[in-house]
């Protein structure tokens, strides 16, 4: 602080104010950051205070900015007539089982690729992570005549399979373990003639155990939200919540504050995994994000 | 990092299992033959036995069906009867290109990929400016705005179709209270196109302010210092120093949305109502993506369909290439 009186005039404020991260925030971005939280958080509010209304006082002017008394009303027509509950009864088995198979096999080739040599293994990483750009429209027209000939089109293992593992997966576990996994601790457990098996359950697991679960919570997020295949692989008679949200959207049941019911719903698990676990999902984007 | 370091170390004699791994390397270093052949045989093998799983699956349902859908596109086969299917050539290219709706759904795709990445990545990239500072709630400002990432493009285009729509909509009712008349959101062209990246923006701004941010936040801390000792303000710091260094991380997002917006299906499928894969009636936000969906499971054409999944690759391609020499450019000009 002392340099302030030697310093010519002009540079006397960047000096005093530390630059950069270290910088506290001014009012000015309490008050933009609250904006952006707003505007990022009203149609999740708005969705429950249309749930709660009803149709017709959905279609005046002006729109209703505060709860009425219709929400149980509408969330139960959304769970039996648009048949949310089968729907979400039918994702959480779907994602569920998605997320176990892509955090376990992403956890081992991920060891696979960063800890051990074998040959063609920088072409097979470089060919995992070419993959991970190419769209998914690109593979429905296959897939559901696979389906088809294999008749599972309407069954829960037709979406689970086609994203059972996943080419992102294998490289976050990979950067992930280059670092977190030492090369002297597999060492060490070979010299006392631990089994390749032995070694996955014993050090891999416990090394990779933070990166599984941000794994683990951001598959889950994705395989919940997916959208086009599973659209094309079933219909409303074994539909996942998407699927049946796509049936509201298209004229299924037209009632409006029935559809925003079906919305919430669709979303309502998802926000609790946020609430409970939001910390770890924005630090594993984070990471991901270095290091992609 | 160092927690899990720490874990790692102290985790195998923590487990109970450690005592026999003791007692079976003494057995290993009695030279025991068929022990010792068993144990190279282990080492040898088992990266190929930990990288299996992932590669069968990905390749009976990734690089199989991408290969297969180009063979498809050469032929004409119908949603009616899928076991037959005949040689056309590339009739089916052909007959996109002569298509005014193949160029209609390019056009749009191309509009509104404009119209929802440029804003998208500024206002991320101003906001991941304002969250480097300390900020007291750091992380309860970062899961707020994560909270769109979570919601569906399903129940986010449910949402945001009812907030545009003619009667009643929140919007019009907003732009009347301040006096501009009501928009027609889903007959009008560019409402409609608006209304449909508006989604995309909401749903993708907060995401990619946390992957600015973490850039931001490996960008050393020197170089802000010496740069205010070279008397740069604020803003000239961000745009001097912070813009530079993030270069790399920029081009990620821009490659990222790009193949987001050139697949941009389930925001217009839903926002065109019971018009659905239409795009509108007058096709006016029908997406490449939308179109293929349309042209494969409502029309029925699959074979057309694989060409449109195809030349949606070759399109991606073209960006990368694109993308590519923008980088080396850049590079070069450093």
């Amino acid at each position: 602080m002392k340099t302030r009186t030697v310093v010519p005039k002009g540079k006397a404020r960047p000096l005093g104010r530390k630059a950069g991260r270290t910088m506290h925030a001014g009012p000015f971005t309490y008050v933009v950051l609250a904006l952006f939280t707003a505007v990022s958080l009203a149609p999740l509010i708005w969705t429950a205070v249309a749930a709660s209304r009803t149709s017709g006082r959905l279609a005046q002017t002006p729109p209703p900015l505060w709860f009425g008394g219709n929400l149980f009303k509408n969330l139960e027509r959304a769970w039996t007539e648009a048949s949310l509950g089968d729907a979400m009864l039918n994702t959480t088995i779907v994602a569920g089982s998605i997320t176990i198979g892509t955090v376990l096999f992403s956890t081992v080739a991920g060891f696979a690729f960063a800890k051990l040599k074998f040959r063609f293994s920088g072409a097979l990483l470089l060919l995992t992570i070419g993959t991970m750009m190419v769209p998914p429209q690109l593979s429905v027209v296959p897939l559901y005549l696979w389906v088809a000939d294999l008749q599972w089109t309407n069954q829960l293992q037709a979406v689970i399979l086609p994203t059972f593992v996943s080419a992102f997966g294998v490289f976050f576990m990979r950067q992930y373990l280059l670092q977190a996994l030492p090369g002297e601790l597999i060492e060490a457990a070979r010299m006392d003639g631990a089994s390749s098996l032995r070694i996955i359950w014993h050090v891999v697991f416990p090394a990779a155990r933070p990166a599984m679960a941000v794994l683990g919570l951001l598959t889950f997020v994705m395989a919940w939200n997916d959208f086009l295949w599973p659209i094309i692989a079933l219909n409303q008679s074994n539909p996942t919540v998407q699927v049946a949200l796509n049936s509201l959207g298209t004229g299924y049941i037209p009632d409006r504050a029935v559809i925003m019911a079906g919305a919430l719903l669709g979303t309502l698990p998802l926000l609790l995994a946020f609430i409970l676990f939001g910390k770890q999902i924005v630090s594993g984007i984070m990471q991901g994000a270095v290091k992609g | 990092m160092s927690e899990t370091a720490e874990y790692a170390e102290t985790a195998p004699p923590g487990k109970g299992d450690a005592a026999p791994a003791a007692t079976g390397s003494k057995t290993s270093r009695t030279p025991s033959p068929w022990r010792s052949r068993l144990y190279r045989w282990d080492i040898k093998a088992s990266p190929y036995v930990f990288v299996a799983p992932f590669f069968l699956f990905f390749g009976a349902f990734g690089l199989f069906p991408l290969l297969y859908t180009g063979w498809a596109s050469l032929h004409r086969l119908e949603l009616t009867n899928l076991d037959d299917s005949t040689w056309l050539g590339l009739d089916n290219y052909t007959n996109l290109l002569q298509s005014e709706y193949f160029w209609n759904a390019l056009g749009n795709t191309f509009t509104i990929g404009v119209i929802s990445t440029v804003p998208q990545l500024a206002i991320a990239l101003g906001i991941a400016h304002l969250l480097n500072y300390k900020l007291r709630g750091s992380t309860l400002w970062r899961v707020a705005m994560l909270a769109p990432y979570a919601t569906s493009v399903a129940s986010a285009s449910l949402v945001f179709t009812l907030l545009f729509a003619w009667d009643g909509g929140m919007v019009n009712w907003l732009i009347g209270s301040v006096g501009f008349d009501p928009v027609n959101w889903r007959e009008s062209s560019w409402g409609s196109q608006f209304a449909v990246s508006s989604i995309v923006i909401w749903r993708w701004t907060g995401y990619n302010a946390l992957i600015y941010l973490a850039a931001m936040q490996a960008v050393p801390h020197d170089l802000y210092e010496s740069a205010a000792l070279d008397g740069a303000s604020r803003w000239q710091q961000f745009r001097h120093v912070t813009i530079p260094m993030l270069r790399p991380t920029i081009l990620f997002t821009v490659v990222v949305s790009t193949i987001g917006a050139t697949q941009l299906f389930g925001e217009p499928l839903l926002f065109g109502g019971t018009a659905g894969s239409k795009g509108g009636a007058d096709h006016q936000f029908q997406t490449l993506g939308l179109y293929l969906y349309d042209q494969g499971w409502i029309n029925g054409h699959l074979g057309r369909a694989s060409a449109v999944a195809w030349l949606m690759l070759v399109i991606l391609l073209l960006i990368a290439a694109v993308n590519m020499l923008i980088a080396r450019r850049l590079r070069k000009d450093r």
